[in-house]
């Protein structure tokens, strides 16, 4: 059986302020999908919605992965049904090693069973795929000593949400702007990586400005968003154009989204000078 | 001996390395508190004139003391405490009087059967003699004295007489008072000159019938550039029928030499644990006290450091966790003496369902010195709205040329951090454990393994609320 994700008429608020208004996309296991869309138009609110942040209140809508009701579990469930987001901004936990994370992580994710206080997988076993996949990833060894996300520059905060990918296996993950903040050479490597460890292995969700990160994953889908809407769906031909071209065509074409657009960014810009 | 006072483990098996040899005569005193009762105590152990008056002048002093009103509340009667149990063989509590949700804990820690026995206050008998046996040879080879401080006032009245009651006199406050009319117990160490000990020195190795009481007073003396680790208490909950625990420290740390005391203290939650810390740094000399407080009732401890002359350095790191119905009021005081002296305090704090942590510190920098450094760091982190966190940082400055830095921060878990472990697949419990951990790691990792070990899973234990 391929795995479904299913987002339907999808709306999201964050306080009383709408953000998404009726979202449909369908990612089939094995295909990648980008997503675009100028600043604010709610890329990372439809991940952080179907990763179950509860600041984000879904008010209409559904999520199912393979039929199952996504929305009716909590954060660390849906991770254990093979749901994964790389943040745009991961959050630093101090004085928790990378290990150790990862190695809660990836026991719980592997065996979705496992009770609270339960055995993790072995040291050794670990400590050796771990490795193996850092040097994959061409990350020092040292990484994993560190604090989560702790002093990390941009660039190394976006190879340790490839580590977790490579991990953790998921069967659908959702990248946001996981090349943001990287140069040129970083965002090839975080291309091939990710190309490697998800592509056609994973239902892929890439948020990007850029073509280069898909320059490996050529995605069969390329959505639009514009004002909490997918305004536009096309094929990777899509995704170059937007990145040469730019939004103005979107925003001609789809004038109410774009001003909804507007409007959240207004607030937002409110809310920065507030 | 009444059978609600806790039986200490059987002497004979210990005596062959120089503990306290007496195993007859039992003695049960009257509850509260009296020149008969601090003279008896002197009777019973034989103590020289110098001691008894010692006791009797602290009484005095202890009663013309106020209780303190500040720190948290103390709601003690006096007169409704024993104030010394002599150990017994024979009579004492059984392992069936322990309360089941004692033994559990043990059980999650781990603790060996002697140990829980030990810290049940059932006697029983310890195979830490191997152990200890080798080690203590090789410190009496070095010169090092380590034994227990009645112990001490007999077979070293010189150092005693010098040393004793004089880092923390009894005029000190009303807690050191107490102690130092009913004290009984607790460890004397000794370290010559240039002598370096690269092993924690355990209180846990000297476990005997007046190591661990209520008011046991501990005395430590590292002389010239000599460097010794001194490891107290025990991670597993001290579980005592008395209510009050007042202990009193003092160490003396003299030119170029070194001395880290660490405490790790989870008392049970009917406990008072009122304690003095004090030490004197000399010239180049360093003292570092770690101090973990978890559990009691009240807990009001602020290890001091006095630098008394240039280039001592005072470093005190402090780690409390409250849960429901505890208070922590811990900190450190640092008193610059001398002029180039550096001192640093780093506290980390939790608060839980409705537990209450302070920080309260004193930095004193004294006329003349100048060019002293000073740095205090303290982070709390309260875990739900129910509980409290407060800072009183107190800070008195009489030179000029010094720098004194002070930060101190508040935080909850953050709603994004748990968020960010639990799409990792994390549960909450998990999550919120691991958050905890991390943010009293920098302390952790100053432990010695095995505490740091227990350390995490007691943190743990806290987080599940099974403990305390
Ligand atoms: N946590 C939040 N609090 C307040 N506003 C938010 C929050 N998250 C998103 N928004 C608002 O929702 C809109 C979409 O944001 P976002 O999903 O981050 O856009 P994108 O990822 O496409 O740049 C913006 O106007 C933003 O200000
Ligand atoms: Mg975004």
């Amino acid at each position: 059986m391929t795995h479904v994700l299913k987002i339907e008429n999808l709306h999201v608020s964050v306080g009383d302020k709408p953000i998404l208004r009726g979202v449909n996309l369908t990612i089939n296991h094995g295909e990648t999908h980008a997503l675009m869309g100028p600043n604010g138009s709610g890329k990372s609110t439809l991940g952080l919605a179907v990763m179950g942040h509860p600041g984000y209140e879904i008010t209409e809508g559904t999520i199912t992965l393979d039929g199952e009701d996504v929305l009716a579990m909590a954060p660390d469930e849906r991770a254990r049904a093979g749901i994964f987001m790389a943040f745009q901004r991961p959050m630093a936990i101090p004085g928790v090693k990378m290990a150790d994370f990862l190695r809660h992580a990836t026991t719980n994710v592997r065996r979705p069973d496992r009770k609270e206080g339960e055995e993790l997988i072995p040291m050794r076993e670990f400590r050796k795929e771990l490795k193996e996949k850092m040097e994959h990833l061409r990350m020092d060894s040292e990484f994993a000593r560190r604090y989560v996300n702790d002093g990390f520059s941009g660039g190394e905060m976006k190879r340790a949400e490839i580590l977790q990918l490579a991990m953790l296996q998921p069967k659908f993950a959702i990248l946001d702007e996981t090349d943001s903040g990287l140069d040129a050479d970083a965002v090839r490597l975080a291309s091939e990586s990710i190309a490697d460890i998800g592509h056609q292995k994973m239902g892929l969700l890439i948020i990007t400005h850029h073509d280069k990160l898909l320059e490996h994953n050529p995605p069969e889908f390329t959505h639009v968003m514009l004002g909490g809407r997918l305004v536009e769906t096309g094929g990777p031909e899509l995704a170059e154009e937007l990145h040469r071209h730019g939004y103005d065509r979107i925003r001609k074409a789809y004038p109410d989204a774009a001003a909804a657009n507007e409007e959240m960014l207004g607030e937002e810009t409110e809310e920065a000078l507030a | 001996m009444s059978t609600d006072a806790p039986a200490k483990p059987e002497l004979g098996e210990i005596n062959k390395y120089n503990f306290r040899t007496e195993t007859t005569g039992v003695f049960k005193a009257e509850k509260g508190l009296s020149r008969d009762t601090v003279n008896q105590i002197s009777d019973i152990k034989n103590e020289p004139d110098w001691m008894r008056e010692f006791r009797l002048r602290s009484l005095e002093i202890f009663e013309s003391k106020p209780t303190p009103t500040w720190g948290g509340a103390i709601d003690l009667d006096f007169q409704d405490i024993y104030y010394y149990l002599k150990p017994t063989s024979g009579q004492g509590r059984t392992w069936e009087d322990v309360p089941q949700e004692i033994k559990d804990t043990f059980d999650k820690l781990g603790i060996p059967e002697a140990e829980k026995k030990f810290l049940a206050g059932v006697k029983a008998q310890f195979e830490s003699e191997v152990v200890y046996g080798s080690l203590e040879e090789d410190l009496a080879k070095k010169g090092v004295i380590f034994t227990d401080t009645d112990t001490a006032v007999r077979e070293h009245p010189e150092l005693l007489r010098e040393y004793f009651g004089k880092i923390i006199p009894p005029e000190d406050n009303k807690f050191a008072a107490l102690n130092s009319a009913v004290w009984s117990g607790g460890s004397f160490i000794y370290i010559p000159k240039g002598v370096s000990i690269d092993f924690p020195l355990q209180a846990y190795f000297r476990i005997n019938a007046e190591s661990m009481g209520q008011f046991e007073r501990t005395l430590i003396l590292v002389d010239e550039g000599a460097n010794v680790h001194y490891v107290e208490g025990c991670t597993a909950p001290m579980y005592s029928t008395e209510s009050l625990h007042s202990a009193v420290v003092e160490v003396v740390v003299k030119r170029n030499a070194r001395c880290r005391y660490t405490t790790i203290q989870n008392w049970a939650n009917n406990i008072y644990n009122l304690v003095t810390k004090r030490a004197y740094a000399y010239g180049d000399a360093t003292m570092e006290w770690v101090d973990g407080n978890l559990g009691s009732k009240l807990t009001m401890k602020y290890p001091a450091v006095h630098m008394m002359e240039p280039g001592a350095r005072g470093e005190i790191l402090s780690i409390a966790f409250s849960s429901a119905g505890q208070h922590q009021d811990a900190g450190a005081k640092l008193v610059h003496e001398a002029p180039h002296t550096t001192g640093q305090i780093v506290s980390k704090s939790i608060s839980k369902n409705g537990g209450r942590s302070s920080y309260r510190g004193l930095v004193s920098v004294m006329p003349g010195a100048h060019h002293s450094k000073n740095s205090v760091v303290c982070d709390a982190l309260i875990l739900d709205s129910e509980s409290r966190s407060d800072t009183y940082p107190y800070i008195e400055v009489a030179e000029q040329d010094v720098q004194i830095g002070h930060e101190a921060s508040v935080s909850r878990i953050g709603e994004e951090q748990m968020f960010y472990l639990l799409s990792r697949g994390l549960t909450e419990q998990e999550a919120s454990t691991m958050i905890v951990n991390g943010f009293i790691e920098p302390l952790v990792k100053e432990l010695p393994m095995e505490y740091a070990i227990e350390m995490n899973r007691l943190i743990q234990l806290q987080m599940e609320g099974s403990v305390g």
